[in-house]
C-alpha cells in the first residue's frame, strides 16, 4: 500500500478487501461446503424429512398440514371455505392456513378482541365436530402456533379426536389408538420440551391403512 | 415427571453445558487474542489484506478501521439486496425495494437482526449467504473485538496500543466462529434441520392438497445466527419454524449456542486482568439477573394472564407445541438478554407481563449475558459507574482493576450510557406523535399497542432484532427511523467504548491498597446487579408503565 495515502483512505482499501475475502470465504465456500457435507452424511434431514405413502411425496414429517375440505359454501371473495375432514386428525388453527410459503404467527395480544372472538369460535367448531361440551376442548386446539406450521398437537387434543377418526373410517377405536400411540413422542431425554403427537405421521400412518 | 420438575431440568442441562464449556472455552478464547503467532491461514490472509499483523493501532485507528469496515458492509448488503433479480439464485424475486434494503443492510451489519420483510417472500438465497449471514458471522466478530479492546485497556498500562483491528477480526472469524459453525450445522442437521438450495419442494397431502416446501442453506446460517447473538431467521416464523428449529433438543442446542460466547467471555476477562474472580464476579452479576427474568417469564407464561389467554386456557397462542410455556420462556429470556432476538414463539401474543418481562430483559443494555462482545463491554462499563457511585458514598477517588475511574473515564461512560435510552424514547415518542406511525399498529385495543412501538425502539436501540412482531414495520418511516436508530445505538456506544478502551491503557497502573474497593467480592456483585436494575429501571419505567404494566396490572 501506498504509505502516503490518507488514513482513512487506506481503511477503507483494506476494509474493501476483507469484506470480499470474508464473503468469498464465510458467503461462498462454507454454505456450499456444508450443503455438500449434509446431503452426504444426512440426505432425508436436510431435504426436509420427506415422508411418503406408498410412494408417493405427501409432507415433510416437520410441518403442519391442514386436513380440510370444501364445505360448499363461498366466503365473500368467492374462494370456497373450508372445513375440518372428520376423517382425518386435525392440526391446530394455523394464522398461516399452512401455507408453508409463509410463515408466522397471529401476533395477536393476550388481550386482544379479535383473538377473543377466535378462540370462542373455535372452541364451539371443536366441541360440535368431536361432539364434546366445549369446555373439554384442549388450549392448543383454540390457539394457533407461532410458525403456523406446526405438525404437533397435544395428546389431549390426540385423545379428544380418536372416537370420531374412528367411527368415520370403521375402524376399532382400539386402531386408532394404536395409531395415536405410534405417531406420539415424549419430552426428549424424559425432560426436554413438552410430549405431542405429530399429526403429519398419523394422518399418514392412516392413509398407508386404505 | 411433572412440567415443574421437567423444566427445571431442561434450565439445569443447560447450565450444566455451558458450566462444562466454560473454563476450556474461555480460555481457548484468551490465548486467540493474547498469542503472538499467526496461523499460516493467517498470513496469507493479512497479505491479501495489505496489513502488518504486528502494527498495533491507537484507539482512533482502531475504531477507524471498524467504522470503515462497517460502513462498507452496509453498502455491500445493500448492493445485493437491490440488484437480487440480475444475480444467480434469486428465485426469481424481484430486487429489493430501497427502504427496506437500507433497513436491512443497517440491521444485519449491526448485528441486530430486525427484519421487516417476510424472508421466503422477500430474499434470494444468494442474499441470505453470501449478504446476510457473512454479516451474521462479521457483526459478531466487531463486538468481540470491541471487548477485547476494552480488556486489553484495562489490563495494557502506558500505552496508547490497543492491538490491531483487522488481526482481532481475523481470529474471531478463523479460529472461533467458523470453526464453530462447522460443527454446529452438522449438529443441527443431524437434529432435522434443512440445507439445500431447492427452490421449493411441491408436496400433495393425503387430502389431495398441494403445499411448497421451502428450501435454503438453513442448518449453516442458523447456527452463526445464535452463535452470533444475529437472530434474523432463514424464514419469516424465525426459530419458531420447524425447518429452523424441528425438536426441543434443537431448542436446547440453540439457546445454548447464543449464550456460549457472552458467558465464556467473563472467563476470558479474568484472563485477561490476571484476575479470575474478577471473571467470576461479573459472571454472577450476569446469572443472577437472567436466571430472575428466566423464574419471573415462566411464571407469568404459565400462570396465563389475559383474557383471550385465559379462552384458551393456556398461553399458547404463538406456542409451538413441542416446545410449551417453558422452552419458550427459556428461548424469550435469553434472546433478550443476549441481543439475539431469534424468537422461538411470538413475543406479541405473550401474557402481559410475560412479554413485558423480555422487553424489560433488553431495556438493560443486553448485558445479561449480551451479545458477542457487546454484553460484556456493556457490562464493564456499568461496572465502571458501579465503582464510581460507590466511590461517591465514601468519597474516594475510584479504581476499578488498577486503573483510575477519573472524570475522562466517567464523560465516557456517561455518554455510553445515556445513547440508547435517547434513542429508544425520542424514537418510539416519535412514532406515538405520527398518525403514519400509529397506523402500522397491530392490537389497537389496548396498552398493548402501545408496547408494540416501544419493543420495536427498544429492539433496535439495543440490537436485538426481537419484536412483537404485529406492528407492520415495513413502511418508510419505520424502516427509516428504526434503520437510524440501529446503526446509531451500534456505532455510537462503540466509539465510546474504544475510546475508554483507549484512556485506560495510558494510565499508569494505581497500587492496590487497604482503602481499594474490592470488585470481586458478594458486596460489588450485589452493588453491581442493583445499578444495572436501577439506572435502566428509572430511565424506562414511565415508558414501562404506558405499555405492559398498564396492560398486566
Amino acid at each position: 500500500m501506498a504509505s502516503n495515502l490518507p488514513g482513512s483512505v487506506r481503511q477503507l482499501g483494506v476494509a474493501l478487501r476483507a469484506l470480499l475475502v470474508f464473503t468469498a470465504v464465510l458467503g461462498i465456500v462454507y454454505p456450499l461446503v456444508m450443503t455438500g457435507v449434509a446431503q452426504a452424511l444426512f440426505h432425508g434431514n436436510a431435504n426436509g424429512s420427506i415422508i411418503k405413502v406408498n410412494g408417493k411425496e405427501v409432507a415433510s414429517d416437520l410441518i403442519g398440514q391442514a386436513y380440510t375440505m370444501e364445505s360448499g359454501k363461498l366466503d365473500s371473495d368467492g374462494k370456497a371455505i373450508m372445513v375440518a375432514d372428520p376423517k382425518w386428525f386435525q392440526t391446530r388453527p394455523s394464522a398461516s392456513d399452512y401455507d408453508a410459503k409463509a410463515s408466522g404467527g397471529s401476533n395477536l395480544g393476550p388481550n386482544n378482541a379479535d383473538l377473543l372472538a377466535a378462540i370462542d369460535e373455535w372452541r364451539k367448531a371443536v366441541a360440535a365436530l368431536e361432539g364434546v361440551a366445549p369446555s373439554q376442548v384442549p388450549p392448543d386446539a383454540v390457539t394457533a402456533s407461532g410458525s403456523g406450521l406446526d405438525p404437533n398437537i397435544s395428546p389431549a387434543y390426540a385423545a379428544l379426536q380418536v372416537n370420531r377418526v374412528a367411527r368415520e373410517r370403521d375402524l376399532s377405536v382400539e386402531q386408532v389408538h394404536k395409531l395415536v400411540k405410534d405417531s406420539t413422542e415424549g419430552r426428549v431425554l424424559g425432560f426436554l420440551g413438552e410430549p405431542r403427537v405429530n399429526v403429519v405421521k398419523l394422518n399418514a400412518a392412516m392413509a398407508a391403512l386404505g | 415427571m411433572s412440567d415443574t420438575a421437567a423444566g427445571l431440568l431442561q434450565v439445569g442441562l443447560l447450565l450444566a453445558c455451558l458450566a462444562a464449556v466454560y473454563r476450556p472455552f474461555g480460555g481457548y478464547l484468551a490465548r486467540v487474542y493474547t498469542s503472538d503467532n499467526d496461523l499460516r491461514i493467517e498470513r496469507a490472509t493479512y497479505k491479501l489484506l495489505g496489513v502488518d499483523s504486528k502494527a498495533d493501532q491507537t484507539w482512533a485507528v482502531y475504531a477507524r478501521s471498524l467504522i470503515a469496515f462497517s460502513a462498507l458492509s452496509v453498502v455491500l448488503l445493500y448492493l445485493l439486496q437491490r440488484l437480487q433479480h440480475w444475480l444467480p439464485l434469486s428465485l426469481g424475486l424481484p430486487n429489493v425495494e430501497s427502504g427496506l434494503a437500507f433497513n436491512t443492510a443497517a440491521s444485519f451489519v449491526s448485528n441486530t437482526n430486525w427484519q421487516s420483510y417476510v424472508p421466503e417472500a422477500v430474499m434470494g438465497h444468494l442474499v441470505q449467504f453470501a449478504g446476510l449471514a457473512v454479516q451474521n458471522f462479521l457483526s459478531a466478530a466487531v463486538g468481540i473485538v470491541v471487548a477485547i479492546a476494552l480488556l486489553r485497556g484495562f489490563s495494557r498500562s502506558t500505552t496508547d496500543r490497543l492491538g490491531n483491528f483487522w488481526v482481532d477480526l481475523t481470529r474471531t472469524v478463523l479460529r472461533v466462529l467458523l470453526p464453530i459453525a462447522v460443527l454446529g450445522t452438522v449438529a443441527l442437521v443431524a437434529m432435522g434441520v434443512v440445507q439445500n438450495f431447492s427452490g421449493g419442494h411441491e408436496v400433495t397431502s393425503v387430502v389431495g392438497q398441494t403445499q411448497t416446501l421451502p428450501g435454503g442453506a438453513v442448518a449453516s446460517q442458523e447456527v452463526i445466527k445464535e452463535l452470533g447473538t444475529n437472530g434474523g431467521g432463514y424464514y419469516n416464523a424465525n426459530s419458531a419454524h420447524p425447518f429452523e428449529n424441528p425438536n426441543p433438543l434443537s431448542n436446547l442446542f440453540e439457546i445454548f449456542l447464543l449464550l456460549v460466547i457472552p458467558v465464556c467471555l467473563t472467563r476470558t476477562f479474568g484472563l485477561m486482568v490476571k484476575d479470575r474472580r474478577q471473571g467470576y464476579a461479573i459472571l454472577g452479576v450476569m446469572a443472577t439477573i437472567w436466571s430472575a427474568f428466566v423464574v419471573l417469564a415462566t411464571l407469568f407464561e404459565v400462570q396465563g394472564a389475559g383474557s383471550a389467554t385465559q379462552a384458551a386456557g393456556a398461553a399458547l397462542e404463538g406456542k409451538e407445541t413441542r416446545f410449551g410455556e417453558w422452552a419458550s420462556a427459556l428461548f424469550a429470556v435469553s434472546t433478550t438478554g443476549t441481543s439475539t432476538g431469534a424468537v422461538n414463539s411470538m413475543h406479541d401474543s405473550f401474557t402481559p407481563l410475560g412479554g413485558g418481562t423480555a422487553l424489560f430483559h433488553m431495556m438493560l443494555g443486553e448485558v445479561t449475558p449480551g451479545g458477542t462482545g457487546t454484553g460484556l463491554y456493556g457490562m464493564l462499563i456499568l461496572a465502571v459507574l458501579a465503582v464510581f457511585v460507590a466511590g461517591l458514598m465514601v468519597g474516594r477517588t475510584p479504581e476499578y482493576l488498577k486503573k483510575k475511574i477519573t472524570a475522562r473515564e466517567m464523560k465516557l461512560v456517561s455518554l455510553y450510557i445515556l445513547t440508547t435510552p435517547t434513542l429508544v424514547l425520542v424514537g418510539s415518542s416519535i412514532a406515538m406523535g405520527l398518525a403514519t406511525a400509529r397506523a402500522s399498529i397491530l392490537n389497537t385495543d389496548s396498552p398493548h399497542g402501545f408496547s408494540e412501538v416501544l419493543y420495536a425502539f427498544t429492539s433496535a436501540g439495543n440490537n436485538n432484532g426481537s419484536a412483537f412482531a404485529g406492528i407492520s414495520a415495513n413502511t418508510p418511516f419505520y424502516n427509516t427511523a428504526l434503520g437510524l436508530v440501529m446503526l446509531l445505538g451500534r456505532f455510537v456506544p462503540i466509539v465510546f467504548a474504544l475510546a475508554l478502551a483507549g484512556s485506560l491503557a495510558r494510565q499508569h497502573p494505581v497500587p492496590v491498597t487497604q482503602g481499594t474497593l474490592p470488585t470481586h467480592k458478594a458486596l460489588f456483585v450485589t452493588m453491581l446487579v442493583g445499578v444495572v436494575l436501577i439506572v435502566t429501571g428509572l430511565t424506562y419505567f414511565p415508558a414501562l408503565t404506558l405499555g405492559p404494566l398498564a396492560e398486566g396490572l
